[in-house]
This record gives structure tokens, C-alpha cells and sequence, in this order.
């Protein structure tokens, strides 16, 4: 009885993850039989492919990068002003704790809102947001340094290229701020408290001892960054519009194919999308695994 | 050495209130106390870890009680000797040389002199994962001691060692405290320990400590 019971158990938790595995391998299946291999072929052979590739590769790393920037500070500080410490720093204090308290549980919520609100959503806020002086004032700040240094035709932010990497960066350093968040939880304060003891700075701490520790993290952090980028096409549609050879990314060419009834190109930049997606998660993971196999950092 | 005046801490519902103690220079002091009497967060306050509420804490003639930990120099040995993960022996033990902008050269050789000291010489290379509690301990203690620190505060070192590591552990201290002429501050619940090392006695119990002296 004992032994069919773990039997059954085993059977039920492993069934729920095979249906949804399933579910993945038959869509793209289905994919795969709809369109031929010279299909995608035809497809990469298109400058307009080529081009959307090309800045999806570059405008996911850039966001990533800058999300990367945004994250560890902020998930580092969120996590080490938590509420237990705010409680005990500011014992003495209950109206400054009160306020603390208020203050952090608000900026924690502002945070997750790029991951709550419907994509469309960021794209028109940001649309609206470079209305205004200050974002026409960006516009202009952002043409004098592309002109600068030699990219003329950008004339700012909305409508180009620097648009689908905001757009992207909306969303992915949200992710990435809550993935790194968790990441410096889970890493005990105690080795830089001992740090700050040997003498070092609050920076020294955080740097030498508390981000090596976080690497892991780090890389989950960046790889949920830029498969967020990747995958973003809400804001991008609204904020950087569908031009080609402009402002086309790899989502914005499928919805643009369907658009114009090419369903046979829309499935095929979908598969380039998959594939795109699927070798930067397994060489990142593979990276990770050689670094966890050679030991060096627990 | 050591002078705490009227020193009062408080941490959620639990509060020490008043303390003195005085540990004279290269004395080897000895906390004793019942669990949860307070040791470990006095012992943090001395060392800056922890804010107090009243009272001021003397390092020889300098009133550190506003100081950061940093500005301390007092060397501190967690019970669970907290390892940084990410870096190897070597460079665990020259960290406070290192942030202190202290030539390669002398510290590979405040390095070298601890780890034969504290028999560790053959951990040098190795990364704190795998690292016995014993070992660990010897290289808080060596980390500890790089900085050549004021006062040495060692919160229950041998608590989680064996029989056999005790005793070498035991020895090790003695050198220490012999060739480093170190000021020490030790935590445990162990009379012998308390016994064989403590020049020095205090006990801590219902927020007063009171000394053998």
C-alpha cells in the first residue's frame, strides 16, 4: 500500500510536468510541420530578417546590461534594508520606523509594477512620458549625442532605436530587480559585517564579499533580463512603432508577417525567435554549470 | 585595555542595561553566562555590530564608541566562523591587509606567519568549501589576527569542535595569545576552557556582569 501510494505520488508530480512539456514540444512541433526548412531559410535570406536579428540580438544585451546596473544595487539595497532591520535600527524611533516601513513597502510595489501591468500599457506611459518637457528634453539630449558621434539619422528617442531598448529595459529590469533581490536574501550579511570588522568599506564588503557570492544569481538575473527583452512586443509596438530596418525586432516581425497574412513568414521568425532563445539559454546555462563544476565559489 | 561604561543595549524585547567591564591590556578574558544572557550581542556591540542605546566603550585612551568597525582594529571570530565563500585561504586571511593598502609583500608574509602559527599552511590555496569547523576556526582566528587588532574577541570558538580539535584548538590560542600579545575577549560555556586560557573572568547574567577580579 505504502509503496503504490509513492508510486502514484511520483506518477502525479512527474504527469503535471510532462503535460506542460508536452504542451511546449507539440506547439513547436506543430511550427516546425507548418513550415519547411526552406522557409526559414528564405526567411534568413531577407535583409529585413537579417536586420530585426541583428537588433534584437544588440537591444536585448544592451538592456540586459543596463537592467544588470539598475538590479544589484537596488535588489542589494531591498534586501538589506529589509523590515527586520529598519525594526532594529530605528527602535528608538517609531515614527521614523513607521514612515521607514511605509516608504520601502511603497518603492517595493512601484518596482513590481512594470511586471503587473499589461504590456500595451508601458508602451503608451512612456509614449506620453516623452510628450512632456522632460521627455522632449531626452529627445533632444539623445539626437545631440547620436549626431555626435556619427548617427545622425536618430532624431531621439520615440520611434527609434533607442525606444525598443527602453522599452525592453521597462520591463526586464523589474525581473531582474526581484531576481536579484531574492539572490541577496539568501546570501548571509554576516561575512560583511566581518569584512566591515577587518576594516574594509561598506563598499568594499559589498563588492568583494557579497557580489562574488551572488554570481549565480547574477547570471539567472541577466539570462530572465534578456529573454524578457527578447520576448517583449506590447511596449515596443506602441513606444518604437514597426519600421523596417529601423525599429523591427524579432517579435514585431512576426506580429508585421501576420499582419500582411504571410503566416508561413510569421512562423517562421517565430522559430528564429525559439531557436535565438534557446541557444542563449543553454549556453548560459552550460556557462554556468562549467563554473559550478570547477568548485571555485560555493 | 578594553572599558565598557554604562554601556545599554536593547534588541526588540531583550535589553542589557548598565554593563561595565574592564579587560586589561594582553589579559585573556573569559565571558561566561548562561544561554541567552546577552554575550554575543555585547560582544558585537564592542565590536560595532550593534548600535547602544547609553554609555561609552574605551579602547586603551580612544572613546571608539562612535567609531564604524572599520576604525576599531578590533579583530572578531563568530561562532559560526563565517567564511567569505568566494575567495581562497590566503586571501580570506590578507582581506584586512588588503583593504588597508598594505604591500603585497608584507602581507604574503603576515600570510605565511599566521598560517604556521595556526598550522593551516596547507589550506592556503584551498577554497572554505570542504574545510572542517577546526579549520575554518584557525582561519577566522589567522583573518582575525592579520590586522594585528587591539582586541581579539572570540565569540564560543570551540563550540562546535570535537574532543581532539578542542585541545589542539586550545593550544592554538595559547600561542596566540603568548606570541601575538594579543588582548583578548573569549565567549564560552566550558569552565575547563575557561579554566586553562582566562587570565581574566567575567560572568554575564541578568544584565549585570560581574568579574573575578
Amino acid at each position: 500500500m505504502n509503496r503504490s501510494g509513492n508510486r502514484l505520488f511520483w506518477a502525479a508530480m512527474i504527469g503535471c510536468g510532462t503535460a506542460y512539456l508536452l504542451l511546449i514540444l507539440s506547439m513547436l512541433l506543430a511550427d516546425f510541420q507548418y513550415v519547411g526548412w526552406d522557409d526559414v531559410k528564405t526567411s534568413l535570406a531577407d535583409r529585413n530578417i537579417q536586420y530585426s536579428i541583428w537588433l534584437s540580438l544588440a537591444s536585448c544585451t544592451i538592456a540586459s546590461i543596463v537592467s544588470m546596473w539598475i538590479a544589484i544595487p537596488t535588489g542589494y539595497v531591498l534586501a538589506r534594508l529589509g523590515r527586520d532591520t529598519i525594526e532594529r535600527r530605528l527602535q528608538q524611533r517609531p515614527w521614523l520606523r513607521r514612515v521607514a516601513l511605509f516608504t520601502r513597502y511603497l518603492v517595493d510595489t512601484v518596482l513590481d509594477i512594470p511586471i503587473v501591468l499589461p504590456p500595451l500599457v508601458i508602451g503608451i506611459s512612456l509614449l506620453v512620458l516623452f510628450q512632456s518637457p522632460a521627455g522632449r528634453w531626452c529627445d533632444t539630449v539623445v539626437h545631440s549625442i547620436t549626431s555626435a558621434i556619427g548617427i545622425s539619422q536618430t532624431r531621439g528617442v520615440t520611434y527609434e532605436v533607442p525606444a525598443v531598448i527602453l522599452a525592453q529595459l521597462t520591463v526586464a529590469a523589474a525581473f531582474a530587480i526581484r531576481t536579484m533581490r531574492r539572490t541577496f536574501e539568501q546570501i548571509s550579511s554576516r561575512p560583511e559585517q566581518i569584512a566591515l570588522t577587518l576594516g574594509a568599506s561598506h563598499y568594499q564588503a559589498f563588492s568583494r564579499v557579497a557580489l562574488p557570492q551572488a554570481w549565480r544569481g547574477g547570471v539567472a538575473a541577466f539570462t530572465l533580463a534578456w529573454a524578457r527583452s527578447l520576448g517583449e512586443f506590447g511596449p515596443i509596438l506602441i513606444f518604437a512603432g514597426t519600421t523596417r530596418m529601423k525599429t523591427e525586432v524579432l517579435s514585431t516581425t512576426v506580429y508585421l508577417n501576420f499582419q500582411m497574412g504571410n503566416l508561413r513568414g510569421a512562423v517562421s521568425a517565430s522559430l528564429i525567435l525559439v531557436t535565438v532563445a534557446v541557444v542563449v539559454l543553454i549556453v548560459t546555462r552550460m556557462l554556468t554549470l562549467n563554473r559550478n563544476q570547477r568548485g571555485s565559489i560555493e | 585595555m578594553i572599558r565598557l561604561e554604562d554601556v545599554s543595549i536593547k534588541q526588540g524585547d531583550f535589553e542589557l542595561s548598565g554593563i561595565r567591564l574592564s579587560l586589561p591590556k594582553q589579559a585573556y578574558g573569559i565571558l561566561m553566562g548562561p544561554t541567552g544572557a546577552g554575550k554575543t550581542t555585547l560582544v558585537e556591540a564592542i565590536c560595532g555590530l550593534r548600535p547602544i542605546q547609553h554609555g561609552e566603550i574605551f579602547l586603551g585612551d580612544q572613546n571608539v564608541t562612535a567609531c564604524s568597525p572599520a576604525d576599531r582594529q578590533i579583530g572578531y571570530v563568530p561562532q559560526d566562523a563565517v567564511m567569505f565563500p568566494s575567495m581562497k585561504v590566503e586571501q580570506q586571511i590578507g582581506f584586512g591587509l588588503e583593504v588597508r593598502h598594505v604591500a603585497t609583500v608584507l602581507r604574503k608574509r603576515r600570510v605565511d606567519e599566521l598560517a604556521e602559527l595556526l598550522g593551516i599552511g596547507d589550506l592556503l590555496k584551498r577554497f572554505p568549501r570542504g574545510l572542517s569547523g577546526g579549520e575554518k576556526q584557525r582561519v577566522a582566528l589567522a583573518r582575525a589576527l592579520a590586522i594585528q587588532p587591539k582586541l581579539l574577541c572570540l565569540d564560543e570558538p570551540l563550540g562546535a569542535l570535537d574532543v581532539q580539535s578542542r585541545t589542539r584548538m586550545i593550544d592554538y590560542l595559547k600561542a596566540v595569545h603568548q606570541q601575538e600579545k594579543a588582548t583578548v575577549l573569549h565567549i564560552t560555556h566550558h569552565l575547563g576552557e575557561a579554566d586553562q586560557l582566562g587570565t581574566v573572568h567575567f560572568q554575564l547574567e541578568n544584565g549585570i556582569v560581574t568579574s573575578d577580579e
